[in-house]
């Protein structure tokens, strides 16, 4: 019995589901392959014929714009074949189960699926089916599922950290904002965690922050002075309507003024501190425009290492 | 056994010698990872006149990767200078199969298209699986098959030779 599905019998990434549990060397090897990624993309030809004649499906049960589109065009670096299937608006839409879907593009020689769907643990039930039905030669790669695991935003959200401040063993982070909600908190706190990041907060109102969130070793605060106060990295999270069920908020307003990322607030952090963002961002809302945009901000930088984090992905897991 | 290796300091000086008013004037260096890259640095700083090195990890290029995968860390290519139009000299530490020269060539070409690309190694221990075949060769050496010549550098930055057992190769 394997114990961690995502790794096969000689500890290779065999599918990437979750950060949860994904040992440290496996985590290292990543990153420090996105490393020569990232200056291929600096070259005339941004190709290596890693997997050329692969046939790679985008399965996007949900939608997405830039994590489509970097999964796209990551592949198409590496020489593959991409399909992106909009599942929304097709089969399942008339009645076709997820599992006879994936069938289906099996049967279509497919060697790896990026999946991103509402719920979670699909990625989880997708790479478990093909590992049951004896092919498990077709990689898996969890693009996001629903509130529990987006591994690769969480890896290139690493990849940025480590960039800029090289030392994580010495690091202060805050995640602020929809820590309930959010997929991209959670495959963060597992990673920094893992390379050993000393303190981790999250930084919410108490109704979006999940109520095991002591659980995962982070340190919880409700006043954002004092959850950014010191930090060397302050993450900003999406508020994300579409998943809240009642009112969590009195208004998108009222939330800018006790949580939004400004100037102000922002100097209480490090001198030196590195501002994120998974994106989309909601100028006005999570954080202000002069942020997003100013001195501290690596929110576009993220989007480009999120493309060779998602090489390197990739590249590892066709080889295994 | 370690006694019959040859010395890579007598042999990089060989190859220098070989190399020494050979090369075009304005030639430029590229080595492989790791052993070639040491090399071209040595090579860079020994040779008269203005010979500039680069690095080159051509992990991305192989032909193993369905087989083998992409296991230890891969190095970042780095070549501060431009390819398009210039005068190459690839370096490498053990030629071998040839696979690896393969690899850089293509690697190489989507950098840019050289006027010409020269092939120096240490060591040419035969076996070849491809056409390829070096220009400039330190000395030519019989290694059993199974067996990997490793060149390795101490602290100091003195290279020596060593013999290890190849690592198995996963099944194709």
């Amino acid at each position: 019995m394997n114990h961690n599905p995502q790794l096969n019998r000689d500890g290779e990434l065999h599918h990437l589901l979750t950060l949860e549990g994904l040992p440290r060397a496996n985590v290292l090897h990543i990153l420090d392959t996105a490393e020569s990624f990232v200056g291929i993309a600096e070259r005339d030809v941004k190709k290596v014929p890693l997997l050329r004649g692969k046939s790679i499906f985008n399965l996007f049960f949900e939608n997405s714009t830039r994590t489509r589109t970097t999964f796209e065009i990551a592949a198409k670096r590496l020489s593959a074949d991409v399909i992106n299937l909009n599942i929304g608006a097709s089969s399942t839409s008339k009645g076709e189960s997820v599992l006879d879907t994936i069938d289906n593009l099996a049967a279509m020689q497919a060697d790896m699926f990026v999946v991103r769907h509402a719920q979670s643990g699909a990625a989880h039930m997708i790479a478990a089916h093909l590992n049951a039905t004896s092919r498990s030669h077709i990689h898996v790669i969890n693009a996001g599922d629903g509130r529990h695991q987006h591994p690769t935003q969480g890896l290139l959200d690493l990849f940025t950290i480590r960039h800029y401040k090289k030392d994580l063993t010495r690091l202060r982070v805050a995640i602020v904002g929809d820590v309930l909600h959010s997929r991209v908190a959670r495959s963060l706190i597992a990673g920094l965690t893992t390379l050993g990041v000393p303190e981790v907060r999250v930084v919410a109102p108490k109704t979006l922050i999940p109520t095991a969130a002591s659980a995962m070793g982070v340190h919880v605060h409700n006043d954002m002075r004092q959850g950014v106060k010191d930090c060397d990295v302050v993450v900003m999270l999406r508020l994300q309507n579409e998943r809240m069920r009642g009112a969590l908020l009195p208004s998108a307003g009222e939330f800018f003024k006790h949580y939004g990322l400004t100037e102000e607030k922002l100097a209480l952090a490090q001198p030196d501190a590195i501002v994120m963002h998974p994106g989309p961002m909601n100028r006005g809302v999570e954080i202000d425009s002069s942020v997003a945009d100013g001195k501290h901000s690596v929110i576009l930088p993220q989007v480009t290492f999120g493309i060779a984090v998602r090489m390197a992905v990739m590249s590892i897991l066709g080889g295994t | 056994m370690a006694e019959q290796l040859p010395d890579a300091e007598e042999l990089l000086a060989e190859l220098a010698r070989q190399m020494e008013g050979a090369i075009a004037f304005d030639a430029r260096l590229i080595g492989i990872h790791s052993g070639g890259a040491w090399l071209a640095e040595r090579l860079s700083a020994m040779l008269p006149g203005d010979h500039p090195f680069g690095t080159m990890d051509v992990s991305f290029y192989r032909d193993d990767y369905n087989r083998v995968g992409l296991k230890s860390a891969v190095k970042r290519t780095s070549l501060p200078f431009d390819v398009d139009g210039a005068r190459l000299v690839l370096i490498d530490d053990v030629l071998y199969t040839g696979r690896s020269v393969r690899a850089a060539l293509n690697e190489l070409f989507d950098y840019g298209r050289p006027d010409s690309v020269e092939l120096a190694v240490l060591i040419d221990r035969g076996g070849r699986e491809l056409p390829i075949e070096p220009t400039y060769c330190a000395t030519r050496l019989i290694v059993a098959v199974g067996m990997t010549l490793v060149l390795q550098r101490d602290p100091a930055a003195r290279l020596s030779l060593a013999l290890e057992a190849a690592k198995p190769q996963a099944p194709a």
